[in-house]
């Protein structure tokens, strides 16, 4: 089975509200998959049908082979993005019983959380409360009690809120290394820079439809505009970009270089290959910057919904 | 171990480690008994105040011996002062009224004539004592005019003493009605205010968890009709064992008390029986009122009652927790249940009020009975009828609806609570409420 999480057709609705309109995303097993859209897309009511928060209205959803059941909870580890915890009740107590209703024996939570405790180095809030814990604190209590029972697959909702640089950076660690310990991970974010850092695959929801989705690779291929930028030192600079402009499209550059050369960004146009433009600009002067421009996530993010709308 | 059975034993321990759970537990019932107490000693002091009455009587029809001191009132004769001059006397002076007999032609137009001043408006049970004798006094007086011996009428005189019986053989009295009347009120009247507390605890749980945002995270590991379910039976058993806790308190304290204060107690029991039947007491039994009270007790079916109780607390409990969970659900915060809590609290005053109202007057009148079938007034009407004796189909068929009532009733409620729950911002309105019923999962 190569997708651990196969989500297919999925309609729900609230009242005449269509939340999610024909949804199929499909997770391959063992990576972080970026689940990314605006607000108000869709993205907590798929990934509340994924919990079994909520039912679809039609469509199917299989786990690791299985159609979704009830039983599965215990191999899905959840973490929304309004966090929450009991305030007046023990650390300790409160996640050992958030284990069990995971489905873990009691003896069995105990060990999982002394060892996620000592990694986390916060043993001695065993028995403090969460209302005086500060929020960070609460934060890394709330993240061990959403991976502690090792489940197949993660929903992580804006992971880093809330985190300071320092934390944020373990928690990412400690993410990617769940991850190579084989589990799959569905990661919701507005943040695209962590999406750049953190996803393999992603998929894009905008207005209750899937946009776009596949491999980031893909789709930054998918989305590249075949411009590059630039840098090459010339005697003749204007008559250059003269000469560039009959065979290119050429833009104004938004970089820049240590000495004083000429920048461009340059789009090839049909027929012209990067080659054509090398061997163009080495032709007449020191080529000191050559590089293709790769869309970042923000860039596609932003694109894709415009052209959705 | 299940889900259900983990929630449950949060939500109990929640409930019961609670501060506010342990002080209403032990020291409710002191309270209970110190309010008693307080009332009995201001009875008592308010008793003991003699009212000094003096009359003036120019009929000259009425002597010492018709106005005789009670416990209460004492009486002085200042015939001999006059009318006006007593009366300034009474203003001036530390008297409580006086009262005017005047001369008169007829006895009918003295009957009518007679006056009675105070500096405070005296209570009804005064006059009355007042005009009893009077009245008393003036028929005598009058079968004296039409020639009837008054030693015959004395003698005629019979006290009719019906006992009563049901077919099952018991015999009743009018103590044992008392009885039954304030045993049955305080169950009621006890089930409904646990049914409200436990109730609106319910309710401030369900709230929590929502501004706590952690239900996100429980309803991602159980359904959200376990939660629901589990939150209702765990108060509930909080609830119960406060009932037991304080069973053992009161009859702790009712051993230790009547071992130290003796009569005192029996007293106290008593007081809580209407006038009437404290005289129905007093005549039956005399001096051994303790016996006789206790006889009567024990003769009531408790065990059934119990039993009842247990059942009718639980069922009642079920029914509207499941409504304050929903309501809890609907909202963000405690100052929004306004709107909702009182559709909730109607049927449940009404039950109580019903129960007062008809039931002590007729216990199988057919209101008294309907209510008792409604699931919603059941279990407060039903606990007041029972120790009249409610035939066994009866309660079968009430127990049965409220089963049914509280299935169904925990089945939609929760099909709010589960939307509810994850609804944040705006305040529902009824139809949205309505709307969420409809939605799938």
């Amino acid at each position: 089975m190569k997708n651990l999480l196969e989500i297919n057709n999925i309609v729900k609705k609230y009242g005449d509200f269509r939340a999610l309109n024909d949804v199929s995303i499909h997770i391959p097993k063992g990576c972080v998959y970026g689940l990314l859209g605006p607000n108000g897309a869709g993205k907590t009511s798929l990934i509340r049908i994924i919990n079994q928060i909520t039912m679809p209205d039609s469509g199917a959803i299989i786990l690791d082979g299985e159609t979704l059941a009830p039983h599965h909870t215990a191999q899905i580890g959840y973490l929304p993005e309004e966090r929450g915890l009991y305030k007046s009740m023990k650390v300790g107590e409160q996640a050992l019983y958030l284990a069990q209703l995971k489905g873990l024996s009691k003896t069995e939570a105990k060990k999982r959380l002394k060892y996620w405790f000592e990694k986390f180095d916060i043993s001695a809030w065993w028995n403090k409360k969460i209302e005086e814990l500060s929020k960070g604190m609460a934060q890394k209590v709330q993240f061990i009690v959403t991976v502690m029972h090792n489940p197949k697959l993660l929903i992580f909702d804006e992971p880093f809120s809330g985190f300071d640089p320092i934390n944020a950076q373990l928690i990412a660690k400690e993410i990617l290394q769940l991850r190579d310990e084989g589990a799959t991970i569905i990661f919701s974010t507005h943040r695209m820079e962590s999406v750049e850092e953190m996803c393999d695959e992603i998929a894009l929801i905008d207005k209750s439809n899937k946009i776009l989705d596949g491999k980031l690779a893909d789709i930054k291929r998918e989305f590249r505009t075949h411009t590059f930028q630039v840098g090459l030192h010339t005697e003749k600079p204007k008559e250059v970009e003269n000469i560039l402009r009959e065979s290119f499209e050429v833009f104004p550059s938004n970089f820049k270089l240590l000495n004083d050369s000429l920048t461009l960004n340059v789009k090839l146009t049909e027929g012209n290959s990067s080659n054509d433009l090398l061997s163009f600009l080495t032709s007449r002067g020191e080529v000191q910057h050559f590089v293709e421009v790769i869309p970042s996530a923000n860039d596609i993010f932003i694109q894709a919904i415009n052209k959705n709308s | 171990m299940s889900k259900l059975k983990l929630i449950i034993q949060r939500e109990f321990i929640a409930k019961v480690r609670n501060k506010s759970f342990i002080m209403m537990t032990f020291l409710s019932p002191l309270l209970m008994i110190g309010m008693g107490a307080l009332i009995y000693f201001l009875m008592q002091k308010n008793d003991e105040k003699i009212k000094k009455i003096v009359y003036v009587d120019t009929s000259e029809m009425f002597s010492k011996e018709d106005f005789k001191d009670s416990k209460t009132i004492h009486f002085l004769d200042y015939t001999a002062l006059g009318a006006e001059e007593t009366k300034k006397k009474v203003e001036e002076g530390n008297y409580y009224g006086a009262l005017i007999i005047p001369k008169q032609d007829s006895l009918e137009l003295l009957a009518k004539s007679i006056e009675f001043y105070s500096k405070d408006s005296p209570g009804m049970s005064l006059i009355n004592s007042l005009e009893n004798k009077i009245e008393s006094k003036i028929r005598n007086k009058k079968l004296n005019n039409f020639g009837i011996d008054l030693d015959k009428i004395k003698a005629s005189k019979i006290n009719t003493d019906i006992k009563m019986f049901n077919f099952s053989g018991e015999e009743s009295s009018k103590l044992i009605n008392g009885l039954k009347i304030g045993v049955g009120a305080i169950a009621g009247y006890l089930l409904m205010m646990f049914v409200l507390i436990y109730g609106t605890s319910v309710m401030r749980s369900v709230i929590e968890e929502k501004t706590s945002r952690i239900i996100e995270i429980i309803v991602s590991s159980v359904k959200p009709f376990q939660l629901m379910l589990g939150k209702i039976l765990g108060n509930a058993s909080a609830g119960l064992l406060q009932f037991f806790i304080w069973g053992i308190i009161l009859f702790v304290i009712s051993i230790v008390a009547s071992s130290v204060f003796g009569v005192d107690v029996v007293e106290m029991q008593t007081a809580k029986v209407p006038a009437e039947q404290m005289e129905a007491v007093k005549a039956a039994a005399g001096g051994d009122k303790m016996q006789l009270v206790i006889q009567e007790i024990l003769k009531l079916p408790i065990l059934k009652m119990f039993i009842l109780f247990i059942f009718y607390f639980l069922g009642g409990f079920m029914l509207y927790s499941s409504l304050f969970a929903a309501v809890g659900a609907a909202v963000d915060n405690e100052t929004d249940t306004q709107q909702f809590m009182m559709p909730i609290m109607l049927p449940l005053i009404l039950g109580v009020y019903v129960g007062f109202a008809m039931v002590i007057n007729d216990p199988h009148g057919s209101i008294a009975v309907l209510f008792s079938h409604i699931p919603f007034t059941s279990p407060i009407v039903m606990l007041m009828r029972v120790p009249f004796g409610v035939s066994w189909y009866e309660l079968i068929i009430s127990m049965a609806l409220l089963l049914v009532t509280f299935v169904f009733m925990v089945w939609l409620t929760a099909k709010i609570y589960r939307v509810g729950i994850l609804m944040y911002g705006k305040k529902p309105t009824y139809k949205d409420l309505y709307k969420w019923l409809k939605y799938k999962g």
